[in-house]
């Protein structure tokens, strides 16, 4: 019984890829026993003589002389007799039995929150920069109080939420400077609101739960009204003189569960139709009690609008937020006997009032202001 | 050395010990070169009749501390040849779960700590084997196999120190084959008698011809028998060779042919069948039935490692604490 | 309530653990006669004897080869090298042995020793007896690593090494040893898995271990009294890392300073900057700070090694730079 084989280039190491053959050993015909010494080989280390695995006759040389030979690349054939080494003569073969594993628990890896690049090379601590995203302010408006002026988390909250805790000293030092520093005159104006609301009703008839709106939306925008027809009541009052607003951002004071008080703008309310008012108040509410404002929100208004009705007050009379120069206090809506064509009728009525700064306005412009607000919730569908 | 421990079936079996190591260790070489085992492999062929004739002397309550040079210790101490041919393969099925390989095989069901790969590591190892020994009071020894190279360091001659002053239990075997690596002896160290060095830590030495397998038992059993009496540490200089390169891809550069050759014509398998021969207990079918029985067990093992399965790399952090973190 | 100092606490450990487990022995340069190089073990001799308390010559890869030996064989050494400085003779041991043999072997050995050896610099030995390699140490798996700080821990933490199945290295720092504390009567074991808050802040998180600990304290205080909060954690395990003490720390203040007495290249502060980067990245609001030693061997010169080592005035100043003007 004979079998021709390959006799291939060893690999003498794991760094060994080739070897170069120097010299064959053997010839065809020759008788090679396991052990013999066959070839001479060229590694990176140095010359290496190469033994024979087989025994029997040299059937054929395959490689040349000279040649790079890789790993296992057939060098010769060996024509093998009776081998009794290659297979197990005898009876079973050992079943290996792979050994149970303790599998080790792998924590999943934990996804890490993508950063996003904050433009403009603002040194920002990463914690402040995710602060940022969620309170969406601009790193780039901020002045940072952290190593080398970096922008830390205190500077994000700082600027995009009131600082609760601070909140009463500084609602204490803003009203005390506005009442030291800004001479009020007071208006005060009923307004019939029964065609509003009767308009307001049949509206609100015709849509979902959802997008019905309540008084407030159309006051803010008749407001905005007035305001664009009034301009010395929106702008603000600075360095000894008013400077009127090319925009209406109307400050909405939202009182705040746990107590306080912030006034966040809804911008450009002119330009809004009653339903995106109501939209955009209803969002700045929520966001003010959540400590979600942007900072920008906290520092454009150009006019603000009290409303305590809800409170029960029938008047209020503001103070202003400096540097504006003018407040309209609003109350409760309530059901007053009134002349209509000569008859007495059962109406609705709110008292409307301005509190604004003498330096900006004198009372004929305060009254006109105030009239252009009745005028405009006169004509809700206007509005 | 009793009467009976030289019995032919003791020398039968000095032989049978023998041709297990050099078959093995052949068939390390093929699958080596085959790439079927990796890392570093270095065969003990030249040198079996020290295992085997060491070995017999120990009893399975003793320890045996070994080199990288192993495989021969393994076998003759009785780890399974399929354990051993499957950790060089890296298999899960391999005595230390293909976490050592050729260098680091241990079986601690058969008190065989390792394989050893750092020179001389191993010697405070076996040092604090007997040492645990002796305060347990337990009447067991230490064997610590080591190379004439281990014999230059610091840790041989700390150890060589501690076990005499300390009187431990220990049995050091310095298979001198006259090359640390490819460092002839001369060129090492300036006192080449080893024995020698051993006296000056007075502890009792002797040095015996470890291509004579029947002379490495006899001195062997009558050292252990001294170390295990109380009497303290002992140690045998067993002067040999080995006549394949340090590891495979050594191109063997230090040494003459003709030394190999001379050294060849002591191979301990041929010198120990021609005694016997000689005695009248072996023929040439009573030969051939023992390598046919080591020839057996090796392609079993071969078989075995080849169907074992690769450990799970999810295990991979296993057993490198009690617990794992 | 008994008032001990560190020396006293770490005997009172050691005649406890001796005492308590029969298969425990300790081994030594200078451990029996002399009564110990810091005279932790003095008396210990007397009182159990000379195979409990081995005397060893200068052979430090042997007598520590032999704790492993004497480990897989069976019995609870504790080996005690006199300083860090002499374990680099042992190295190969350690790092080769009782370090791997766990693993190499598939899980068939264990190796519950212990090693205690001191460590630090502050003395004016200069540049060979100074070293502070308990963070080499921590580079390697298979080995536990502890340093303990305060005299609770030197009494306590050395059962609970012995204890454990796998190898631990003691480092007991070399300035510590007259610090005094007042202990309940007996020893109790301490817990090693964990870092320990020793003081809670909510600035700033100064993450130190062993010798730098009561530094770091009092730098704590200095940073109060200008209303810097500082939270000071001890980690007394040095491997493996108490990460997550440190990390739920760190994303409280935001901030860190490591105080290490090994160098700063490559070092156990490295290893925890990287560690915080890794897991509160988002959270930070300041670069990890560290303090570590200078990169020169050790000088003599009392100035010298003072500057060269981590002080409280550095360590307020780093806490300072991470907190910026806020605080």
């Amino acid at each position: 019984m004979s079998e021709l084989r390959d006799f291939v280039m060893p690999s003498l190491g794991a760094d060994m890829d080739a070897g170069t053959l120097l010299e064959w050993r053997v010839k065809p015909g020759d008788r090679v026993s396991k052990g013999d010494i066959v070839a001479v080989i060229e590694t990176d280390k140095a010359a290496v003589e190469i033994e024979c695995f087989m025994t029997g006759a040299v059937e054929r040389l395959i490689a040349e002389k000279g040649t790079k030979i890789s790993v296992g690349t057939p060098m010769m054939q060996v024509r093998v007799e009776g081998d009794t080494s290659a297979k197990p003569v005898g009876q079973q073969v050992l079943q290996p039995t792979p050994t149970p594993v303790v599998a080790k628990e792998v924590a999943p890896p934990t996804p890490t929150p993508a950063a996003t690049i904050e433009a403009g090379g603002v040194r920002a601590s990463p914690a402040a920069k995710r602060r940022a995203r969620a309170l969406n302010v601009s790193l780039a408006t901020l002045k940072g109080s952290g190593q080398d002026g970096a922008i830390t988390i205190e500077d994000v909250e700082k600027a995009g939420r009131a600082p609760r805790r601070d909140m009463r000293g500084a609602i204490a030092a803003l009203m005390e400077r506005s009442k030291r520093e800004i001479p009020h005159y007071y208006l005060a104006h009923d307004i019939d609101m029964t065609n509003a609301l009767a308009w307001l009703e049949a509206l609100n008839e015709r849509v979902d739960v959802s997008e019905r709106m309540i008084p407030a939306a159309l006051f803010l925008k008749a407001v905005a009204v007035a305001a664009r027809a009034v301009t010395a009541m929106n702008g603000s009052y600075a360095g000894d003189r008013f400077e009127p607003s090319a925009n209406v951002h109307l400050g909405v004071a939202v009182s705040l569960r746990e107590g306080g008080l912030l006034v966040p703008a809804i911008h450009d309310v002119d330009k809004k139709t009653p339903r995106e008012v109501m939209s955009a108040l209803s969002d700045v509410v929520e966001r003010a009690r959540r400590g979600m404002l942007r900072g920008s929100e906290l520092t454009d208004a150009t006019l603000t609008v009290t409303n305590l009705g809800e409170a029960g007050a029938d008047t209020v009379y503001g103070v202003i937020f400096p540097p504006q120069v003018a407040i309209v206090g609003l109350g409760r809506v309530t059901e007053r006997p009134a002349a209509v064509e000569g008859k007495v009728a059962v109406r609705s009525f709110v008292t409307a009032t301005v509190a604004a700064d003498h330096r900006a306005s004198d009372g004929h412009l305060g009254a006109r202001f105030l009239a252009a607000i009745e005028r405009a919730l006169q004509a809700p569908e206007a509005l | 050395m009793k009467t009976e421990e030289h019995s032919p079936e003791m020398k039968i079996d000095l032989l049978r010990q023998m041709l297990r190591i050099r078959r093995f260790e052949e068939k390390a070489a093929e699958l080596y070169s085959a790439a079927k085992i990796r890392g570093f492999l270095h065969l003990y062929i030249g040198q079996e009749a020290i295992a085997a004739g060491a070995m017999r002397a120990l009893t399975a309550e003793d320890a045996v501390v070994s080199t990288y040079r192993e495989h021969g210790h393994a076998l003759a101490r009785g780890v399974a040849a399929a354990a051993i041919m499957a950790e060089m393969y890296g298999k899960a099925e391999g005595c230390c779960h293909g976490r050592g390989g050729s260098m680091h095989l241990f079986d601690v069901s058969k008190r065989f700590y390792g394989g050893n790969a750092i020179v001389a590591g191993g010697l405070p190892l076996a040092l604090g084997l007997a040492l645990a020994d002796k305060l347990a009071g337990r009447a067991r020894v230490t064997a610590c196999f080591f190379g004439d190279g281990a014999v230059a360091e610091g840790e041989f001659h700390e150890t060589m120190n501690l076990a005499v002053l300390w009187k431990l239990p220990l049995l050091l075997l310095c298979e001198n084959n006259l090359y640390a690596m490819g460092t002839a002896i001369a060129r090492a160290l300036s006192e080449t008698d080893l024995c020698k060095k051993a006296e000056s830590y007075r502890m009792p030495a002797e040095r015996i011809d470890g291509m004579d397998a029947l002379a490495v038992a006899v001195a062997s059993a009558d050292a252990t028998a001294a170390v295990r009496a109380g009497e303290g540490p002992r140690f045998l200089e067993l002067t040999t060779y080995r006549f394949r390169p340090h590891s495979m891809f050594d191109p063997d550069l230090y040494r003459d042919k003709a030394e190999i050759a001379e050294w060849k014509k002591r191979d301990p398998l041929p010198r120990h069948i021609g005694r016997l021969k000689e005695e009248g207990l072996l023929d040439a079918a009573k030969i051939d039935a023992i390598e046919r029985a080591v020839a057996d067990e090796l392609a079993q093992a071969v078989a075995f490692a080849d169907a074992g399965t690769l450990e799970p790399v999810e295990s991979l952090t296993r057993d490198v604490y009690a617990r794992t973190p | 309530m008994t008032k001990l100092n560190y020396r006293e606490a770490l005997r009172d450990g050691l005649r406890d653990a001796l005492v308590r487990e029969p298969r425990a022995f300790l081994m030594g340069l200078d451990v029996g006669r002399y009564g110990g190089t810091y005279a932790v073990s003095r008396g210990l001799l007397e009182e159990l004897g000379p195979e409990r308390v081995r005397d060893t010559p200068l052979s430090e890869s042997a007598f520590v080869g032999a704790g492993i030996g004497a480990a897989i064989g069976g019995l609870l050494p504790i080996v005690e090298i006199m300083t860090v400085n002499f374990s680099l003779l042992a190295l190969d041991q350690i790092m080769n042995n009782a370090a791997t043999l766990r693993h190499m072997t598939g899980g068939q050995l264990a190796v519950p020793l212990v090693i205690r050896m001191t460590t630090g610099a502050g003395r004016q030995l200069a540049a060979q007896h100074s070293h502070s390699l308990e963070g080499w140490y921590a580079h390697i798996p298979g080995l536990r690593i502890l340093a303990p700080a305060t005299v609770e821990d030197a009494r306590g933490m050395l059962w609970t090494a012995l204890m454990d199945p796998d190898p631990v290295l003691i480092f007991e720092h070399a300035a510590l040893f007259g610090l005094e504390a007042e202990l309940e009567g007996a020893v109790t074991p301490v817990d090693i898995d964990h870092a320990k808050i020793r003081r809670a802040g909510k600035h700033v998180s100064l993450v130190t271990y062993g010798g730098t600990l009561h530094k770091t304290l009092a730098a704590a205080e200095t940073l109060a009294k200008d209303g810097i909060d500082a939270e000071v954690i001890d980690l007394r395990s040095l491997r493996p890392l108490d990460t997550e003490t440190i990390i739920a720390s760190v994303k409280k203040t935001r901030r860190a300073v490591i105080i290490d007495e090994g160098w700063r290249s490559g070092s156990l502060s490295a290893e925890i900057s990287a560690r915080v980067m890794e897991q509160a990245f988002y959270d930070l609001d300041a670069p990890v700070e560290r303090v570590c030693t200078a990169e020169v061997p050790i000088p003599y010169a009392k100035q010298l090694e003072e500057a060269a080592l981590p002080q409280p005035e550095t360590i307020v100043q780093a806490a300072r730079k991470t907190v910026g003007t806020h605080v």
